[in-house]
């Protein structure tokens, strides 16, 4: 098991440095960053050189490559095309993401879970109905809708009804806020909204895998069998059936990440928050724009996170599903 | 949907009483004795089987599993609800135009006014009427979509059957593009492409063809962790006792099993094609101005939502009510293709 880890791992690392290649060639011929200041008369040429040398565009495309992967190696994500150091932003920037992605991801998991247990042990009854309904609901709305229904709407009534701000709708924290306990009010108060978009999206697909996966086993013979058998309805559903219909949905939530992340990435536009998807826009859509360094900083922690992923989906697989077995 | 079973056509079928799928009926010997799969068969004989059924005065009438999962599916209600509203939105959004006054790039002299018998939806501040702008925005939603959906679905079952199958360096293989496909994040390939592509002429063909190229991945992992799982199972190995070919174990017993998934996964894709198409032009990358999607709405409806929101309710819904009919056939095709959850018809 040791072994395969170590070969995933390994893979993983070269997939990065072949992702990295990729997208690095893909936004570098998609456009020129400096189109937008050579097309400006009051910028000097050598103003435009200097940039062009910062940004070391003028070396070919493979040598630039090169430049950026020894750089990140040592800990340097370059510089941005407006000239801040990416690496000095990237930290803080992730934090802001996970602050959202992290608690997004383990409610909207527990409450799928939950929820596409109850509808497959309920089948077609009232409850399976109502859940089946909000879920079929959740999935069918992509999340700009949801954030602009929660920000455009819910947000102003509560707030509007509390009479004062309980929901804040811009920004991932007000600044000068101090003291331990008003830093956390501040932030819940600002982060309750783009959690609740994300868990709303992300729960109902992942109940539904559950609710399907929960009924091929709850059909199976073994289950009939344990049910003929004699067990207890609880022993038949938690030990013989739950650990068997986790399977499918262990692979779902794991390779969901990257969707995680797309979502987060429309969430904090819309929220307004200054993440990792916020800078990614802004690196390939910004006024100085395509800005290779920003983008190529945001794939690396993507991407990083996604392979994680999908290692441990598969070592779930094999933990979950004694009958695979990776030598 | 196509029969999940084109076994009919492979040298080796040979008609067999399966079990659970014929039912013994009473009837006339040797009269519509055998209908189906095995009418189709270039034999003149009989089946022994079959004589001795009829010798009993007893014919096996067994109907293509095609043909059971047909009727589970017509009396699925949500399924059929799903298809009609799918079916509705489709007719609304491509022949709607041809009778409705106003076309998607005409520009009123009503600005911003709410819905009316004039303007059914109103009209946005530039002065576009909205109900005309929805019924295209709709039609290339969903022409976007199904194209998606079939080309990522074909690209990952391929792909993730023969690594689920044959496991070893074809697995390796296949997963590690997969990996690659997976790792690469979707949104980031996208926004980079869209901001580069969707500027030209049908921008939705492209963004189409996009997405199925990034969205196949899901279909691939699925299907080679179901074959993963199957493949163990005793009934494929009684198949390779026998001696079984590989064309019919895949054929026969690995795509009939992982089918529901197979379905669920092509369906949930269409929606999800959906979801990011509209997301892309949301962000401004996706469909370019003069055309609409039902995204370039939400977005431009987004501004005024406060004040006008009618442009946002109705883009909104209409993306809603496109992917809830999809789910709901998806759910429907999910039912009718799971055997162990036959019901009597």
């Amino acid at each position: 098991m040791s072994g395969y880890i170590v070969r995933r791992i390994l893979a993983g690392i070269a997939t990065l440095i072949v992702t990295t290649f990729l997208v690095f060639l893909l936004v570098a011929v998609s456009g020129n960053p400096l189109a937008n200041l050579m097309a400006n008369p009051h910028i000097s040429p050598a103003t435009i050189q200097a940039a062009r040398l910062q940004l070391h565009l003028n070396q070919p495309l493979l040598e630039r490559y090169w430049t950026w992967l020894t750089g990140v190696l040592h800990g340097n994500f370059g510089i941005s095309t407006t000239g801040q150091p990416v690496g000095s932003q990237l930290g803080a920037r992730v934090l802001v993401t996970l602050r959202m992605v992290i608690p997004a991801t383990v409610i909207a998991a527990v409450i799928a879970i939950v929820i596409g247990v109850v509808s497959a042990v309920k089948q077609y009854s009232i409850t399976d109905h109502v859940l089946t309904a909000l879920a079929y609901l959740f999935y069918s709305t992509p999340v700009f809708v949801v954030a602009i229904l929660l920000k455009d709407f819910l947000a102003v009534d509560v707030n509007n009804a509390a009479g004062h701000t309980l929901f804040y709708t811009i920004g991932q924290n007000n600044p000068g806020v101090t003291g331990t306990w008003s830093v956390f009010v501040d932030a819940l108060q600002h982060t309750v909204l783009p959690v609740l978009t994300l868990v709303l999206i992300t729960y109902a697909g992942w109940s539904r895998y559950q609710r399907a996966s929960m009924l091929d086993v709850l059909n199976a013979d073994y289950v009939r069998l344990a049910r003929a058998k004699g067990l207890t309805p609880r022993r038949v559903l938690y030990v013989h059936a739950l650990r068997n219909a986790l399977i499918p949905v262990t692979t779902v939530v794991a390779l969901d990440f990257a969707t995680i992340i797309g979502g987060a990435v429309i969430t904090e536009i819309a929220f307004g928050w200054q993440g990792m998807g916020q800078f990614l826009l802004q690196g390939l859509t910004g006024p100085v724009s395509p800005d290779t360094n920003v983008v190529q900083a945001w794939l690396v922690v993507a991407a990083t996170a996604v392979i994680l992923f999908n290692i441990i989906a598969d070592l779930l697989y094999a933990v979950l599903d004694p009958r695979i077995r990776y030598a | 949907m196509p029969d999940p079973l084109p076994d009919s056509h492979s040298p080796l079928f040979v008609p067999e009483g399966v079990p659970g799928y014929g039912e013994l009926e009473g009837g006339a010997p040797g009269e519509d004795g055998l209908r189906g799969r095995a009418a189709t068969l270039p034999v003149s004989a009989p089946s022994a089987e079959a004589l001795e059924a009829a010798r009993q005065g007893l014919a096996i009438k067994s109907r293509s599993q095609f043909r059971m999962a047909a009727d589970r599916f017509i009396h699925h209600k949500m399924a059929l609800l799903g298809l009609g509203i799918f079916l509705f939105l489709l007719l609304l959004s491509t022949i709607g135009p041809l009778f409705y006054p106003y076309s998607y790039t005409e520009i009123t002299n009503q600005f911003g006014t709410g819905p009316s018998a004039q303007h059914w939806f109103g009209t946005d501040t530039i002065g576009h009427d909205l109900f005309a702008q929805v019924l295209h925005g709709t039609a290339t939603t969903i022409k976007t979509a199904l194209l998606v959906a079939v080309v990522a679905t074909i690209i990952g079952a391929l792909i993730g059957a023969l690594a689920g199958y044959y496991g070893k360096w074809a697995d390796q293989a296949l997963m590690r593009i997969t990996d690659l496909v997976l790792a690469v994040p979707l949104l980031a390939v996208l926004l980079v492409l869209a901001n580069k592509f969707s500027k030209q002429a049908n921008s939705w063909f492209f963004v189409a063809l996009l997405l199925a190229v990034l969205l196949w991945t899901y279909m691939a992992r699925l299907v080679r962790g179901t074959f993963l799982s199957l493949r163990e199972r005793e009934f494929i190995e009684a198949e390779h006792a026998i001696g079984a070919s590989d064309r019919r174990i895949i054929l026969r017993h690995l795509i009939p099993n992982a089918a529901g998934a197979i379905v669920v996964n092509a369906t949930l894709t269409v929606a999800v094609a959906i979801l990011i198409e509209a997301s892309l032009s949301y962000l401004g990358l996706g469909i370019q101005p003069p055309d609409v999607d039902l995204g370039t709405l939400v977005a431009s409806g987004e501004g005024d939502a406060t004040a006008l929101p009618w442009l946002f309710y109705f883009p909104a819904a209409f993306i809603i009510l496109a992917i809830l009919s999809v789910n709901f056939v998806g759910d429907g095709l999910r039912d009718a293709l799971d055997p162990t959850q036959r019901v009597s018809t």
